[in-house]
């Protein structure tokens, strides 16, 4: 079932926490949200699963508006980020609870339950209580439990930000498995950029109460729409520079960037991914910056370069293809040169 | 650790100490109690019957006692879960003040509080015309013991309630009503199972106090005879007439209540602390994950 919020905005006091934010999920698919805390995200999960009313705008299902309808009545499931199983309940009760209360037939819930633990693969432990689980099965109970009363939309709140890497790791392939099976509309929150692009399908980054771009993780890591989303995507070189006559200029190093004409000076981040700077070992004419390599270390298919220009104080991560390091045959402390392949410039109005 | 003292001190400390205790355990509790019991058994068993029972005075009072206390428990379990729930799990204007005025009855005085009450539903109080007029009586008659030791009690459940449920957090109620569960539901079958110790513990306490409450009952109740005197009271005017036998026996049926609440007591408060750390650690693993 398709899932959209139209134009919500959300105040606790005299803070806004969602600012007129609009968002469409389709049927079937797998959405994260995705921002640093305090964005808004969680408040936004909460607004359509109906735990938290927005102060206007409205949810729909579907065509249907369920703005001012109940939690109960919204058939959603929700996984909450501490999974908040009943503590004084075995896990097959904790399973049974949402069934029990749509007052299911005692041989439908067994039946049911015992289906869901066998998709998890813990029928053996049907009888434990939460607090015998370990991290990662109490997650699965959580989502099984969210799943039981057949809900037209799953809503997960950092469903693994409570588990140590390696279950984490081994969970989020396993979601995107389990999503692929049931097709049940979903949308998760997370503050890691990596869990998003690894499982989502369509990835809505947040910040301060807005949206500031929706797209597939391909969409969103090739044309991020601005610094903010560059920045929180993480993993990229920030240079300084000064823009003028259709110049970018940092020090020696010139670049092309014909969008800024005008002969006043104006400061401006020029941002360049790791793989998008290259080294030379001689000056290419002006248009490079002088460095020296500080650290080397393989990373698979690829060589991470830290490289440190003396003259203005600056670390830059390169990333080099292993062939092409073989070639220039790197050392630390071998001076190089340093140019962009491909940059992308933001005039601020936007700050950290 | 304990242990590492014992061995520390040397032994004439140890026992100096553990004499001292002994002392003063024997002296204010041990030996007050059970001359409770002798002086109540002093004319033989048939006559500690017949004082307690055959004197219709005294088996009112501890009719009145069996009545009056359980009710005003009744009303503290509601108002304590119903406090407890908003101060837990909302934040509103006047939530501080709300906390500090569940206080109030263990710093103002019984008998103030009692005098209050004469304040509010006496003949010249501010509601006495009216109560009157519509034949409703409060003063000297059973509800006014109600509302006396109700309002005595009052902090009882609340305050064993209140630290309980903050730790336990909301997520488990929004988790249920997020399965479809309706308010009800989300009670009986989530928040009242994981605060049951809790509240029996506060509970027992409550009612430990309530059928031990003097001094706001005795402003109230008018100390009718047969009519509104509780245990307590009753054991007072019993003394005050020089029936001594009578005024023990009463005395050691309130004191044989207040033992057997203190067996509940040491059961129940395991279990509540059990409760709290398990609630506490949960929390703390939520907070550090």
């Amino acid at each position: 079932m398709s899932i959209s919020v139209r134009q919500i905005t959300k105040r606790f006091g005299s803070f806004l926490a969602l600012d007129n934010v609009s968002l469409e999920a389709e049927t079937g698919s797998l959405l994260a949200l995705l921002g640093p805390s305090g964005c808004g995200k969680t408040t936004l999960l909460r607004i359509i699963a109906g735990l938290e009313m927005p102060d206007s705008g409205s949810v729909h299902h579907l065509d249907d508006e369920v703005t001012h309808r109940r939690a109960r009545e919204r058939n959603v499931g929700f996984v909450f980020q501490h999974f908040a199983l009943f503590r004084h309940m075995t896990v097959f009760e904790n399973v049974a609870f949402g069934l029990r209360v749509r007052h299911w037939s005692e041989d439908r819930i067994r039946q049911r339950v015992h289906d869901l633990l066998h998709l998890v693969r813990m029928e053996e432990i049907g009888w434990k209580y939460p607090s015998q689980l370990s991290g990662g099965q109490r997650q699965r109970v959580a989502l099984i439990r969210a799943l039981a009363p057949e809900p037209s939309v799953l809503l997960l709140d950092e469903p693994f930000s409570a588990l140590d890497r390696k279950v984490r790791l081994e969970l989020r392939g396993w979601l995107r498995r389990f999503h692929e099976e049931l097709g049940v509309t979903s949308i998760f929150v997370t503050h890691d950029q990596e869990e998003a692009f690894d499982v989502a399908d369509k990835v809505v980054i947040m910040n301060r109460g807005r949206i500031e771009q929706a797209g597939t993780p391909l969409e969103v890591f090739e044309h991020p729409a601005n610094a903010f989303v560059l920045d929180f995507l993480g993993n990229v070189n920030v240079l300084n520079v000064r823009l003028q006559n259709g110049k970018a200029k940092l020090g020696e190093m010139e670049m092309d960037y014909p969008n800024y004409p005008h002969p006043e000076t104006r400061d401006a981040a020029v941002y360049v991914r790791p793989h998008e700077l290259r080294l030379d070992r001689f000056n290419r004419g002006g248009s490079s910056l002088e460095a020296k390599v500080v650290h080397v270390t393989p990373a698979g298919s690829v060589m991470k370069v830290r490289v440190r220009s003396d003259e203005f104080g600056l670390l830059l991560n390169v990333d080099l293809a292993t062939s092409e390091f073989a070639e220039l045959g790197l050392q630390p402390g071998d001076r190089v040169y340093v140019s962009p392949r491909q940059m992308r410039v933001f005039v601020p109005d936007y700050s950290i | 650790m304990s242990i590492r003292r014992t061995r520390q001190d040397p032994w004439y400390v140890r026992w100096l100490l553990t004499v001292l205790a002994l002392v003063v355990l024997i002296v204010l509790v041990v030996v007050p109690l059970i001359s409770v019991f002798f002086e109540a058994l002093s004319g033989g068993i048939r006559a500690y019957w017949a004082n307690l029972f055959e004197d219709p005075d005294t088996r009112h009072s501890i009719l009145l006692t069996l009545a009056v206390a359980p009710t005003a428990v009744a009303c503290n379990l509601l108002f304590g879960l119903a406090a407890a729930w908003c101060i837990a799990r909302f934040q509103f204007p006047g939530r501080t003040l709300l906390i500090t005025l569940i206080d109030t009855p263990f710093s103002v005085s019984p008998v103030v509080a009692g005098l209050l009450f004469v304040l509010l539903f006496g003949q010249q109080g501010y509601l006495g015309s009216w109560l009157r007029d519509h034949g409703i009586k409060v003063l000297f008659s059973p509800p006014g013991l109600v509302l006396a030791t109700t309002f005595v009690t009052l902090p009882f459940v609340a305050r064993e309630l209140i630290p309980l449920m903050e730790a336990i957090g909301p997520d488990e109620e929004l988790a249920a009503i997020s399965l479809g569960a309706n308010a009800w539901q989300v009670f009986w079958r989530v928040t009242l199972p994981n605060i049951r110790w809790g509240l029996l513990y506060g509970v027992i306490l409550c009612n430990a106090r309530a059928m031990g409450e003097f001094g706001a009952v005795s402003v109230v109740s008018g100390h009718i005879t047969g009519q509104t005197d509780t245990m307590p009271l009753r054991v007072e005017k019993a003394f005050q007439e020089f029936n001594l036998p009578g005024s023990f026996a009463v005395a050691s049926v309130l004191t044989l209540l207040a033992v057997g609440t203190l067996l509940l007591k040491v059961i129940v408060e395991h279990k509540a602390r059990q409760q709290m750390e398990e609630a506490k650690r949960l929390a703390r693993e939520a907070g550090t994950e």
